[in-house]
């Protein structure tokens, strides 16, 4: 048996380590977000909000096209998967047993794993090559296929955390399956069920690779979903490996708009979380 | 119950969109492969040994990039499994819980900072330091290479591999640890002797999925790697990864050979990730059968 005080200063010395480990990456951690805020707040002005993008050197360039182009793709990859998204959650959490309802989970998981450089590719083969041309669309659908299996795994454990009794009570009052699913389990599971949607749209609203050949970008004003459109990613990374001091001040402002939106909706789904862990308590 | 039953309709409705899902998977690895039948009737087994990419004179072997990922993937995990390992146990033994909650939420936010930003942030940060390094080794300064990609890549998947550990560890009985307690071990060796042993197939499926984002992570990597399409000679060199090729190259294919070669490296890329992702899968269920 070793001594007390070895052992005792292995212990001390353990904690001092892992702590000061445990805190290192917080430097580098902690030093992006104050770059973008201490480099990209003061590209801020009005301009740059609702200007198209200028050529280098041109004054008042904006990023309003890019902002667009981010709410539109956004909101079409929501509106592509969110419908799929429940309705296949609440098929595995309410009628999947055997076989089937596992080969759809692991689906989701693969769907999970994919690359999103890899969805970038399928979008372009299913859309941008049969029409001939770059698209919001074939944008949209790539960012769908990253949000997918977010929602149908969230929507399966909300649901399956409802309690039995819940549709035990609506099914004595006589009401069908399937208004009890609509009516009582997805009202009281929607705030998780949108905990969901908004943690997959924060995934995809920074989301770069998938665009690079299907938006593709472009310097106008775009609000057709079938031509391309400029997203606030592909702003930062066109400007950033530019060799423009302007442009490379505006990836820094564009990347603060960015990060805003993201941690915002990230925010907003932990509030909602924690007010759902609330309830259930 | 027939076809017109509303329940019924419903409930085909649900299982229609979850087979739809199921025919969307398929469909994408069908896609891929289509996608890049042109190339593998070219070039066949060739195409994964060979280590020369020159789209001008159509030769295409994906040796490189195959290198490329593997090396800064990896690199990657070595790099910041000592602080993962650190950060986990730290969150899931020592911190007290509102601490640990508290700091499991900044980490869990740090994560969702997109890459394309994590590769702005390295440009202009992480280069200028490799890049004094490399003076003071005395190597080639690039700047850009091998080494910046591990370390951004490093930096971006510590958040992820971190909140696993700690959930990991988190599941180790209560009891256990107070057995070893009770017979007077230190915390130190609680940690060492009982949790590790206890969580480490599920530390290992962890590290697992944090590779599996390593090897197709794009933008950060693409920014800073130096997107050459050689054999990389040295630790310090230039390199392009699987993913970064396609970013740079895709748009630019003007022959349909080349296309094609890029959508076989996506179709590797998938395969890779999909056989990682498949292995941690496994050791988690094994877990949970215990």
């Amino acid at each position: 048996m070793r001594s007390i005080l070895w052992r005792k200063f292995k212990d001390r010395s353990a904690l001092v380590v892992i702590t000061v480990l445990a805190f290192l990456p917080a430097l580098p951690l902690f030093h992006i977000l104050y770059g973008i805020f201490r480099l990209g707040l003061p590209a801020f002005s009005w301009n740059f909000f609702t200007h198209l993008p200028t050529p280098p050197g041109e004054p008042d360039g904006g990023v309003g096209n890019a902002i667009v182009g981010t709410l539109m793709l956004s909101m079409l990859a929501s509106v592509l998967a969110i419908p799929v998204g429940i309705l296949s959650g609440v098929y595995l959490s309410e009628y999947a047993r055997g076989r089937f309802g596992e080969v759809v989970r692991v689906a989701a998981d693969v769907l999970q794993g994919v690359p999103s450089i890899v969805l970038g590719i399928v979008g372009y083969l299913w859309l941008v090559r049969p029409m001939g041309h770059f698209s919001a669309l074939s944008g949209a659908v790539a960012l769908s296929l990253m949000m997918l299996p977010v929602i149908v795994r969230s929507t399966e454990e909300i649901l399956r955390m409802l309690p039995y009794t819940l549709r035990e009570a609506s099914l004595s009052l006589g009401v069908n399956y399937w208004r009890t699913v609509i009516k009582v389990l997805i009202p009281t599971g929607l705030v998780g069920i949108t905990t969901g949607i908004l943690v997959a749209l924060s995934r995809i609203m920074g989301e770069t690779a998938p665009l690079l050949f299907t938006a593709f970008g472009n310097p106008f004003w775009n609000f057709n979903p079938l031509q391309p459109v400029d997203a606030l990613p592909l702003t930062v990374f066109k400007y950033a490996i530019s060799p423009y001091q302007d442009w490379i001040r505006q990836a820094w402002g564009a990347s603060a708009v960015l990060t805003l939106m993201v941690l915002g909706l990230n925010l907003i789904s932990r509030i909602l979380a924690r007010r759902l862990s609330g309830d259930g308590k | 119950m027939g076809w017109g039953d509303p329940d019924r309709i419903f409930y085909r409705l649900c299982w229609g969109f979850s087979l739809g899902m199921v025919f969307l998977v398929l469909g994408i690895g069908i896609t891929l492969f289509w996608g890049s039948l042109p190339s593998l009737k070219a070039f066949g087994w060739h195409f994964l040994v060979g280590r020369i990419w020159d789209p001008v004179n159509e030769k295409f072997g994906a040796l490189p990039f195959l290198v490329g990922t593997l090396i800064t993937s990896f690199g990657a995990l070595i790099l910041t499994l000592p602080f993962a390992l650190s950060s986990g146990i730290f969150l899931a033994e020592y911190a007290p819980p509102r601490v640990a909650d508290a700091l499991s939420t900044v980490i869990d936010l740090l994560a969702g900072i997109p890459s394309v930003i994590y590769g702005l942030w390295a440009l202009f940060y992480l280069v200028p330091l490799v890049r004094w390094v490399e003076m003071k080794l005395g190597v080639i300064p690039f700047g850009l290479g091998l080494p910046t990609a591990s370390l951004v890549l490093a930096v971006m998947i510590l958040p992820y591999a971190a909140s696993i550990i700690r959930e990991v560890l988190r599941m180790v009985p209560h009891e256990l640890k107070e057995a070893a307690y009770g017979l007077g071990a230190t915390r130190w060796e609680v940690i060492r002797g009982v949790s590790i042993p206890y969580g480490l197939s599920g530390i290992v499926a962890g590290l697992l999925l944090s590779l599996g984002r390593a090897l197709g992570e794009t933008m950060a990597v693409t920014m800073v790697i130096g997107n050459r399409s050689e054999m990389p000679r040295s630790p310090w060199d230039l390199a392009n990864t699987m993913a970064s090729v396609i970013a740079n190259e895709f748009t630019e294919a003007s022959r349909d050979i080349h296309l094609s070669a890029l959508i076989e490296i996506g179709l590797l890329l998938f395969l890779i990730t999909l056989a990682v992702n498949i292995l941690a899968r496994i050791i988690i269920l094994r877990l949970q059968v215990r």
